[in-house]
């Protein structure tokens, strides 16, 4: 007993001490570099948490939804700046793949291939994913853009610098820069129409409801039901960026 | 605004199969090409000055002053390409009032400037402080004020103060070595990490970064210092030259290595970006990739390098070849980087097509804007020269005298 007594000294416990002590000190300077825990940290909340759902089996590729979020969200017309757009994929008999989007979609579509040379062809509506591991989000130099607890990504141009580095990191080519604020640009999912209880410019406009959005969080909102009857994918899942766009019916040539 | 749309539909008659909508601009265009070369050079240029005073090589010591400017003076202008080409350049001071810490880009300006304030100035301070307090008792003027100022109005230049010096920059050399390669390496990450761009995304760019940066800044004060010794009309010093030329030799070599086991890695992967990269480099990377960068930026200079290693021809032929070769390397060091931030943005995220790139003479993002950020680096090494040259230091005269 003495003996077990005699091991504790000052020495020892100022050893231990410190090794705690600096320990703690260590891991407490090392946790702000949260880019290391970005890819692993799951989101927290018990609120709303939206997500996405587009049936492309649905879309006829009007290109409603492209021009109802220019006109509401005063995108810049030219053909180069869009927050949503729409693809058509065509598939031919020997295996190539025609990829098309003039003008985004906004005029419509025209076959370029003659119909006996179809293996299939589809349409497929492209809008900001809202990833929950965003790497638009992870590269912002300034946390100018960043998550919302609703699980919407958004960008704050007045305090966004314009440094293009969330443009080069979205995968999905989602953000441009608007060439006359010079800053970045990206779908909101009209965060301000959902403020008002209203759908999104998109989803108000699309006339075959290929879209719906919905809260992941509850059971038994559209998005769950909508995720639970149907074979859902996220494009590129290899990224794991956490998308929360699910299409039904994705073809793996989508990217 | 009218002139940057016509641009932009210009380029969309050019698009070569599918491009997202937003990605027919390239956001990242000369400026940022600019960026990783100067602080490259900046990095190389110091490891070449630490070389000598750490590992005592000290048949590097006529360039061991050049170098060191020349870091300075490059370094003063490495940030000036990245804040022009912001959209909103006067917001630049976020990065460091509100930086993101889970950006890569956010810690950058942090790096900048412990290396700028710690490593550099301090390192320049304590080699030139006592020179300073000496050249303003033998001067007038201007230059006289701007010794005492620079001096930091010391005065103290007993053998006691100066060895004081010799000491702390030894130990800012010793942290500066480190420093420099968590620069360089740094910037290579910026491109390295960015998953969604499989030319970017590899765990190799880092280094690959950080030995073109070595490459680039040995080159660079090679060429720098055959240029002083003719304007001084001196002596070149051949075995420093040829000593520096051996190292830029190893060097290149790895950075060769490098970088092709990186594209071996690739080919042999082969993964699903692979068809999309492959007819990039063979096609709008081609005279970029394998002329600019591979022949004359690489391939020559180590053959030619490589000769020298056993065969040493004349001295008027070596003094040749020690110019045309860092110059050589120079070009192809760019062309590495364009390759790197051009080629990264010519093809589609959804690897279906490629979209054109061209460069106007006048605007923020032409070659007239570029020349001018790398004409400035020279302009103040110049300046340097002039008010602190390496060769009238009290040391390199006491040398001179000894040799």
């Amino acid at each position: 007993m003495t003996q077990t007594r005699s091991k504790v000294t000052r020495r020892n416990f100022f050893k231990a001490g410190s090794i705690i002590v600096g320990g703690i000190a260590v891991a407490s300077a090392l946790t702000p570099f949260d880019g290391v825990l970005f890819a692993t940290e799951r989101p927290k909340g018990k609120g709303e948490w939206y997500g996405i759902g587009i049936d492309i089996n649905k879309c006829i590729g009007c290109g409603k939804c492209a021009n109802a979020c220019k006109l509401e969200n005063n995108v810049p017309k030219d053909p180069f700046y869009f927050r949503s757009w729409v693809e058509q994929y065509t598939i031919k008999n020997d295996g190539t793949i025609l990829v098309e989007s003039p003008n985004g979609g906004i005029d419509g579509f025209k076959q370029s291939v003659p119909d006996a040379d179809i293996f299939k062809s589809f349409f497929v509506p492209k809008m900001c994913n809202h990833c929950a591991k965003s790497p638009c989000v992870q590269v912002c130099p300034v946390g100018a853009t960043f998550e919302t607890p609703e699980g919407i990504v958004l960008v704050d141009e007045n305090y966004c610098i314009g440094c293009r580095y969330c443009v080069q990191a979205c995968p999905y080519g989602c953000r441009f820069i608007n060439p006359e604020k010079g800053t970045a640009e990206k779908c909101t999912l009209c965060i301000h129409r959902l403020e008002k209880g209203k759908n999104p410019a998109c989803f108000e406009m699309c006339p075959t409801e290929a879209r719906i959005y919905g809260d992941l969080n509850d059971p038994d909102s559209k998005i769950n039901y909508f995720l639970k009857n149907h074979t859902c994918m996220v494009i590129k899942p290899n990224l794991n960026t956490g998308s929360k766009l699910f299409y039904n019916a994705l073809s793996p040539e989508v990217r | 605004m009218t002139q940057h749309l016509q641009h932009l539909y210009e380029v969309l008659s050019k698009v070569d199969g599918y491009v997202y909508p937003n990605e027919i601009e390239l956001n990242w265009s000369i400026l940022i090409v600019l960026y990783p070369y100067i602080t490259g050079l900046v990095a190389g240029a110091f490891i070449l000055a630490s070389l000598e005073r750490i590992f005592k090589l000290h048949v590097l010591r006529p360039t061991y002053g050049i170098a060191l400017l020349t870091a300075l003076s490059f370094m003063l202008v490495a940030t000036m390409p990245l804040v022009s080409h912001l959209g909103k350049p006067f917001r630049a001071y976020e990065i460091m009032v509100t930086p993101h810490l889970s950006s890569a880009m956010a810690i950058f300006g942090f790096v900048y400037l412990w290396y700028l304030m710690v490593v550099l100035l301090l390192e320049i301070w304590f080699d030139y402080r006592c020179d300073m307090i000496i050249w303003a008792g033998e001067t007038t003027g201007v230059k006289r004020f701007l010794y005492r100022a620079f001096s930091l109005w010391t005065t103290d230049i007993s053998p006691k103060a100066v060895a004081l010096d010799n000491k702390l920059g030894y130990i800012v050399t010793i942290i500066g070595v480190p420093s420099a390669f968590l620069l360089h390496g740094y910037v290579g990450f910026i491109f390295g990490s960015i998953k969604a761009n499989p030319w970017w995304s590899t765990v190799l760019m880092p280094v690959i970064f950080l030995f073109s940066a070595i490459v680039s800044g040995i080159a660079l004060v090679m060429l720098v210092y055959n240029v002083i010794t003719r304007i001084r009309k001196v002596k070149i010093d051949m075995p420093c030259l040829d000593a520096i030329a051996s190292y830029l030799f190893y060097i290149l070599l790895i950075d060769f290595v490098l970088e092709g086991l990186d594209q071996i890695h690739r080919i042999y992967e082969a993964e699903e970006s692979f068809d999309v990269l492959h007819n990039l480099v063979f096609g709008r990377l081609f005279f970029t990739m394998f002329i600019m960068q591979g022949l004359i930026g690489t391939v020559a200079p180590l053959l030619t390098l490589g000769t020298l290693q056993f065969y040493k021809p004349k001295e008027k032929i070596r003094k040749v070849i020690y110019m045309v070769i860092p110059a050589l390397i120079l070009v192809g060091i760019f062309f590495m980087r364009w390759n790197v931030v051009i080629g990264g943005q010519l093809f589609s995220k959804s690897f279906y097509g490629y979209t054109d790139f061209k460069i106007g003479l006048i605007g923020t993002e032409g070659y007239l804007m570029a020349a001018f950020w790398l004409i400035v680096p020279f302009a103040i090494l110049s300046f340097l020269l002039w008010l602190f040259p390496p060769w009238k230091k009290k040391d390199e005269e006491h040398e001179v005298q000894n040799a």
